[in-house]
């Protein structure tokens, strides 16, 4: 389980996360929506000890991120595998190298049983007979696709997916939010998934939170989500910014 | 599997790659000069074979470490800022951390040792060349044999000079290296702070560079 309490990270004098409390059930996927620059990233960047939070707690499994020792954290960090937005692909490294980094990282796998681990994942995201290309030659669904590899790899407890579908056209977002599902359910991971793509949230949430004003504002299933009357959450989903105006 | 051998070895060879040719055809045209501007300046008031002196001790103290270290600011410490800031701003650096790497032991410290390592070997490469074309230009177009110029090079020379110089060369190579490596880790933004963090990378470590170059001089001489 990921919990965090009383959140808060600010930049110099801006503060983008303010008192943020979220609980991402084991098993779930629970997707997280909000507007552009509300600090979705930095949310999902907390969590895995990459940002370290102003004050609040942020704990996987019971851990408290923050107050891990390195070799702790790097332990902790093989639990979770994280989807970057743009792939953040190594691009001195072949397709194969890619997938396999986290793999070497472990340290006790022969490297047949790190190739077949690789072609495995490879396979799961529809990318095998790719291992020898390089992240330039790849197209952006392609890319996000062994972004999305190169973090099961490792066979993760938690899957963490900044804006999986961003800049994809909708045949291939509907790709991607198919992986993130077969995930879910081949791996039985637990994910969260930042998106402000409100047809991905409906088709792969459990629970949907909504990132307002350094706050969760809102979070309830997708038929809560739909049936909600918050105005700011409305505002979002139909992409009416107006229904917001006025409300605290 | 690469080992952080293997990493340390892949830098110290594009290092290398990246700056032996250009630091020699550096060194071959300073040679050149050094030889025709002392012998312009020498003219009757002091012997000729003098011609061997200035070259050696100009280009292995001062103008060997100096101007190479200059150049590869521009090549190496460039290089380094502009693939570590690509990487800082594609999340490539999060990535390996989210890969239970260090990036401080994955992607700086080979670049260091490379550099500390490396930047004496290409500096005493440099040297022998200014020194090589300094003879060449002697025996060639000054009234100067081969015996006389050698007679020139012992005269004032010392194994120190020597040593000072490559030491002088390690420094510089931490120093480029170690610049580069922090204005990339450092960026923040998008392709034009990559553009940024390079020039200013290029633009410290020169000026450290020159700093450095009156320190030793200060301290060892
Ligand atoms: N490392 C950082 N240093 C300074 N400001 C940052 C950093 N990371 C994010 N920010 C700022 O925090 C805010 C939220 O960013 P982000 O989490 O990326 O938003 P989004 O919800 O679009 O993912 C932005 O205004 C951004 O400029
Ligand atoms: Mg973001």
């Amino acid at each position: 389980m990921i919990e965090l309490r009383g959140v808060r990270k600010a930049f110099g004098r801006k503060v983008v996360l303010e008192d943020v409390t979220l609980e991402v059930r084991d098993g779930e996927t629970l997707a997280v929506i909000g507007y552009s620059g509300v600090g979705k990233s930095v949310l999902l960047k907390t969590i895995v000890g990459l940002l370290h939070p102003d004050a609040g707690s942020v704990r996987v499994d019971g851990a408290e991120v923050p107050a891990l020792r390195r070799a702790e954290l790097y332990e902790l960090r093989r639990r979770i595998g994280y989807v970057f937005q743009f792939a953040a692909l190594f691009d001195s490294m072949t397709v194969f190298d890619n997938v396999a980094m986290g793999l070497r990282r472990i340290g006790t796998l022969a490297p047949d049983e790190i190739e077949r681990r690789v072609t495995d994942a490879l396979e799961r995201v529809e990318m095998a007979g790719y291992e020898a290309r390089y992240p330039a030659e790849l197209s952006g669904g392609q890319r996000k696709r062994v972004g999305l590899a190169r973090a099961v790899a490792t066979r993760p407890k938690y899957l963490l997916y900044d804006e999986p579908t961003t800049g994809l056209d909708p045949v291939t977002t509907t790709v991607i939010d198919r992986l993130i599902q077969k995930m879910a359910e081949e791996l039985k991971v637990t994910s969260v998934v930042i998106t402000h793509d409100m047809t991905s949230a409906f088709r792969i949430a459990d629970r949907i939170a909504m990132l307002y004003h350094g706050r969760i504002r809102f979070v309830g299933t997708p038929e809560e989500t739909g049936a909600t009357m918050d105005p700011v959450v409305r505002g979002f989903i139909e992409g009416r910014p107006e229904l917001a105006q006025g409300a605290a | 599997m690469r080992t952080w051998g293997a990493l340390l070895v892949g830098q110290m060879a594009r290092l290398g790659v990246d700056s032996l040719p250009i630091a020699l055809f550096i060194a071959a045209f300073t040679g050149i000069v050094l030889a025709l501007q002392a012998s312009y300046t020498f003219t009757g008031a002091i012997p000729l074979y003098f011609v061997g002196v200035l070259v050696q001790k100009t280009m292995i103290l001062e103008l060997g470490p100096v101007l190479t270290g200059l150049t590869l600011a521009g090549r190496v410490g460039a290089n380094i800022a502009a693939e570590l800031g690509t990487m800082r701003v594609t999340e490539q650096i999060d990535a390996l951390e989210t890969l239970a790497y260090d990036p401080i032991s994955y992607l700086v410290v080979p670049r260091l040792l490379a550099g500390l390592l490396m930047f004496p070997v290409v500096v005493a490469f440099a040297n022998a060349m200014g020194v090589l074309a300094g003879w060449l230009t002697a025996i060639n177009l000054l009234d100067l044999s081969t015996p006389e110029f050698v007679r020139g090079l012992r005269l004032f020379f010392r194994p120190f000079d020597v040593e000072f110089s490559l030491i002088k060369s390690a420094s510089f190579g931490l120093v480029v290296t170690a610049i580069g490596c922090f204005f990339g880790f450092t960026t923040l933004g998008g392709a034009e702070a990559v553009g940024r963090s390079t020039t200013r990378a290029v633009v410290v470590s020169s000026m450290l560079i020159l700093v450095l170059d009156a320190f030793w001089a200060a301290v060892l001489l």
